[in-house]
């Protein structure tokens, strides 16, 4: 164990030292020797994968490798293609508690048309903190209201939005209307009544109010779609139409365009919100959360719907509930037949994805598909498996060197790639280690340590 | 009568039953000994809820039960330093200084965190007081005895009592920014504040306890001696001062680590566990020359300000500079897997097996002073374990088993679905509550929900009040 972890360190200073000197660099590389898990076409012993640009060129045992090309050697190491964290606000915070850096939740209940890629930031101090467990692109979403507005997937790699984007992948966020139950809350966690609501309202009729109001939003969209579609299928003796901002923003979803993220947990939630999306006829469609999911998994497999699930990582949802239930609910989906990715929910600790995964490998989903369910799963939700989600030839080089499975705890990334850079293994938690792991070792004179005699 | 006698019988049944109940024979396990090595094939022999053998190839007691672990892993129930389940209530923030109340008087045995922590092989939890005030209340030291309806059965019997301390953005908060009453206005509003709080208690603690010394004196000669007036606050604060009450304070900034410190050195107070302590890695020299240890998170950062320039690595520096360090939860979620997060130091900077295991055993049972009963596996010790299907720092490892002096609490394959052992009869029978999940930092003593446990009763008492003018 020990020796093994003098190997990983000394490697990884290797590598930092070399870093130190260099910026995130596209070029020509080769990584040879290395147990390549491609995720779409089984695993490859000391196998070879070409990087050219941002493109991986070739993959396999008995790989030409281009002159010039720069060669890391694999030899003991693994490859895997960057994870995907289907849910998360990384960029879109810095500071939890500080709300000028807060920038996930706009004024209103109803405002689709704010864009997280617009909010992200590519110089967040997390995303090289995330980037180091081997988690190479987020799905970012905004919170709070009912449509609080278009989550967007990146890449934790690049200086613009433009950068970072991954595709055009964009998801309209729809946090689904949940009815109170209005059961105790045990300890800490669970919201409060409002306040100075002054009677209390009946949960029936306060549920019955956000399910009327969502349908009106929606029952306007529509209306809207179709105003603007006759009015741009022919313009000609026409008023043009006053524009709605909201609107306009659900129209993607209503034309089959763009996906549509319900956020969901509760089982009366989620039947719910089954039926609501069949009636209003949503082409795309995914749910995000389903922390009950495995109450209904049967319901959710029979519509067809993917789901975004997680926190793995949380306590059950109800006190009556088997305390693993949060670890277990995404293998009792994928069991049922419900295609399933993982999300971590964080913003700071996306680098816990891995984490999410390992927890529900082992309690019931597996590893193949725990591995999955953060790579080709969710890029293929997303229509973007083309391009990420595994490592064959023709895809985008967003891969890791790793020296063991990267679920496991203990294991390092030891080099990373994103859109074909090399990207320096660095980030703040790393700076202050090399710090202050010996503090004082540049001092020539010691100054005597506390207490110091007030 | 006849029934009398059943009850008799029932009742002798019983004792009966809570004796064995104690003993255990643990077959073939991976010991985890934290203190003295692996042992591999390893049988360990619980007699009366204490370990009495550790050996291969044990004689078995007569009618003892014993439990095949073959391929399994044995680690001592895991102790969290910082804790808040099986409590009612968490915060008496109605003033900076409130060192005479105690968490003992809040234990809640019906809390299913406390079930919970036992199925992630949680044993022992130091259950504390809110951060709201710079002096905070005294701690209680529990042990899962889940089931058991009276708050005394949980408590850890001969543990030291603790106190609680805060630093930094919590009292400075609640008290200078926001107020007791809500309105802001009482010292202290800055970290120099806080200081000064904890020097003048300090200073009159001492007084109390030296006027309270001449008075025992005086009054063996001196019939008439008048004794001081009693203050229950001042009593705790010379407990402190005569070291029979161990400090946990709540800090994170590297400057008001060192200045508690200080103040602690020009008072004499020598035992001191700086809990959460995100920048202790700055000063972990200076924390190892005091003798001060720290209890600290795997990787919680970037909640709030003060925790912004923290780092994962926190744990590995300071053990690394010779800190005594424990990883804790603060979280009914996070304590749920401890093994996991004292796994995260392997990743974020190479500590061995045995250092990471020892940050949720020994270490912590060294911050709470019960060393001598529980943290390690060796005779003589309580038995507290916790059986693991796989090497606990492995991520795929899942507690299976986990005993309280001998007594079996959790069992994955046997234990039903619902474990709680109180019910509401007004709350509807299952209904859905919100998760606690990583992102919850603010639900722990730290943040924003301080704000609601502390004032959200004052609050809607004056909407109410508003509302019915």
């Amino acid at each position: 164990m020990n020796l093994l972890l003098t190997f990983i360190l000394a490697f990884l200073t290797l590598f930092q030292q070399q870093d130190q000197e260099q910026k995130a660099r596209q070029g020509t590389y080769a990584i040879t020797n290395a147990r390549i898990e491609t995720v779409s076409d089984g695993t490859i012993e000391n196998g070879t994968i070409v990087i050219q640009g941002d493109r991986i060129i070739a993959v396999g045992k008995n790989v030409t490798i281009p002159p010039g090309a720069e060669i890391i050697d694999g030899t003991g190491m693994h490859v895997y293609p960057g994870m995907i964290d289907s849910g998360t606000s990384l960029g879109l915070t810095e500071i939890g508690s500080v709300a000028e850096t807060n920038d996930t939740n706009e004024i209103g209940e109803i405002t689709p048309h704010m864009d997280a890629l617009t909010a992200i930031n590519p110089n967040a101090t997390a995303i090289p903190v995330t980037r180091l467990s081997g988690v190479t692109t987020v799905i970012a979403e905004p919170s709070g209201g009912l449509l609080p507005g278009t989550a967007a997937m990146v890449n934790l790699f690049g200086y613009t939005a433009e950068q970072m984007q991954v595709g055009n992948a964009k998801m309209l966020v729809l946090q689904f209307p949940v009815k109170r139950t209005g059961g105790g809350r045990g300890g800490f966690g669970g919201g409060r009544g409002g306040f100075g609501n002054g009677a209390a309202s009946d949960p029936d009729e306060e549920y019955k109010k956000a399910l009327d109001k969502l349908n009106e939003v929606w029952d306007r969209a529509e209306l809207y779609n179709r105003i603007e579609e006759a009015y741009t299928s022919s313009p000609q003796g026409k008023v043009r139409p006053v524009y709605a901002p909201e609107m306009d923003a659900i129209r993607p979803v209503l034309i089959g365009e763009r996906t549509l993220m319900v956020k969901v947990d509760s089982e009366p939630a989620i039947l719910a919100a089954i039926t609501w999306v069949k009636e209003r006829k949503i082409q795309k469609v995914v749910f995000s959360g389903v922390s009950e999911g495995w109450r209904v998994a049967d319901k959710l497999a029979e519509a067809g719907i993917s789901c975004l699930v997680g926190p793995m990582l949380a306590t059950p949802t109800r006190g009556s509930d088997r305390y693993d239930r949060a670890y277990s609910n995404i293998g009792i989906m994928a069991d049922a037949g419900v295609k399933v990715a993982i999300r971590s929910g964080e913003s700071e600790n996306v680098r816990n994805l891995p984490f999410n995964a390992g927890f529900a490998a082992a309690y019931g989903l597996g590893k193949e598909a725990a591995l999955r369910a953060v790579t080709l799963g969710p890029a293929e939700m997303f229509g973007i498996d083309k391009d990420f989600g595994s490592l064959s030839v023709g895809k985008k080089a967003n891969l890791f060197i790793s020296d063991g499975d990267p679920f496991e705890t203990a294991t390092n990334i030891l080099v990373l790639f994103i859109d074909g850079f090399n990207v320096p293994i660095e980030s703040r938690h790393l700076d202050l280690y090399k710090e202050f792991l010996n503090r004082d070792e540049g001092r020539l004179k010691p100054v005597e340590v506390l207490p110091a005699g007030n | 009568m006849k029934i009398k006698l059943y009850i008799t019988v029932l009742g002798l049944a019983f004792v009966c039953n809570t004796a064995t109940s104690q003993d255990v024979l643990i077959r073939h396990a991976t010991v985890l000994t934290i203190t003295k090595g692996t042992m591999t094939n390893t049988d360990v022999l619980v007699r009366d809820g204490i370990i009495s053998e550790i050996g291969t190839n044990l004689r078995a007691p007569r009618g003892i039960e014993e439990v095949d672990a073959t391929g399994k892993f044995l680690m001592p129930g895991i102790v969290d330093a910082h804790s808040h389940i099986a409590l009612s209530s968490v915060n008496e923030g109605s003033s900076p200084v409130t060192a005479e109340v105690t968490m003992e008087d809040v234990t809640d045995p019906y809390d299913i965190g406390i079930y919970r922590a036992l199925a992630g092989g949680v044993t022992t939890s130091h259950t504390m007081h809110g951060s709201a005030n710079v002096i905070g209340g005294q701690n209680e030291t529990i042990k899962h005895r889940y089931g058991k309806t009276d708050p005394d059965d949980l408590r850890f019997l001969g543990a030291p009592r603790t106190i609680k301390f805060a630093l930094g953005e919590n009292p400075t908060r609640s008290h200078g920014r926001r107020g007791s009453q809500g309105g802001g206005g009482i010292v202290p509003a800055t970290r120099m504040g806080v200081e000064q709080v904890l020097r003048s208690s300090f200073e009159n603690g001492k007084r109390y306890m030296e006027s309270w010394d001449a008075y025992e004196i005086d009054v063996k000669t001196n019939p008439r001696a008048v004794s001081p007036e009693y203050n229950d606050r001042m009593e705790i604060m010379a407990d402190i001062l005569r070291g029979e009450i161990l400090v946990h304070c709540h800090s994170y900034r590297a400057d008001e680590i060192a200045m508690l410190m200080r103040v602690l050195a020009d008072f004499g107070v020598t035992k001191i566990t700086f809990q959460h302590a995100n920048e202790a890695f700055k000063v972990a020299p200076e924390l190892a020359a005091f003798g001060a240890s720290a209890s600290v998170f795997a990787d919680w950062w970037s909640y709030k300000m003060e925790v912004y320039y923290s780092t994962a690595y926190n744990a590995a520096i300071l053990m690394r500079n010779g800190v005594l360090t424990s990883i804790n939860s603060d979280s009914g979620e996070l304590n749920r897997h401890l093994y996991h997060e004292a796994a995260k130091s392997q990743r974020y900077g190479g500590l061995t097996d045995d250092e990471a295991l020892s940050m949720i055993t020994i270490n912590p049972a060294i911050q709470l002073g019960i060393q001598d009963r529980v943290g390690s596996i060796e005779i003589g010790k309580d038995a507290d374990l916790a059986l693991y299907s796989a090497h606990p720092l492995s991520v795929y490892a899942i507690p299976e088993q986990t005993f309280v002096d001998g007594k079996k609490y959790f069992d994955r394959t046997t234990d039903p679905d619902d474990m709680r052992i109180q019910v509401s009869p007004t709350a509807s029978f299952s209904s859905y509550e919100t998760q606690i999940t990583g992102k919850d930092h603010f639900h722990g003593d730290n943040e924003i929900l301080d704000f609601e446990e502390l004032f959200g009763v004052v609050l809607e008492t004056t909407t109410s009040t508003s509302t019915s003018n």
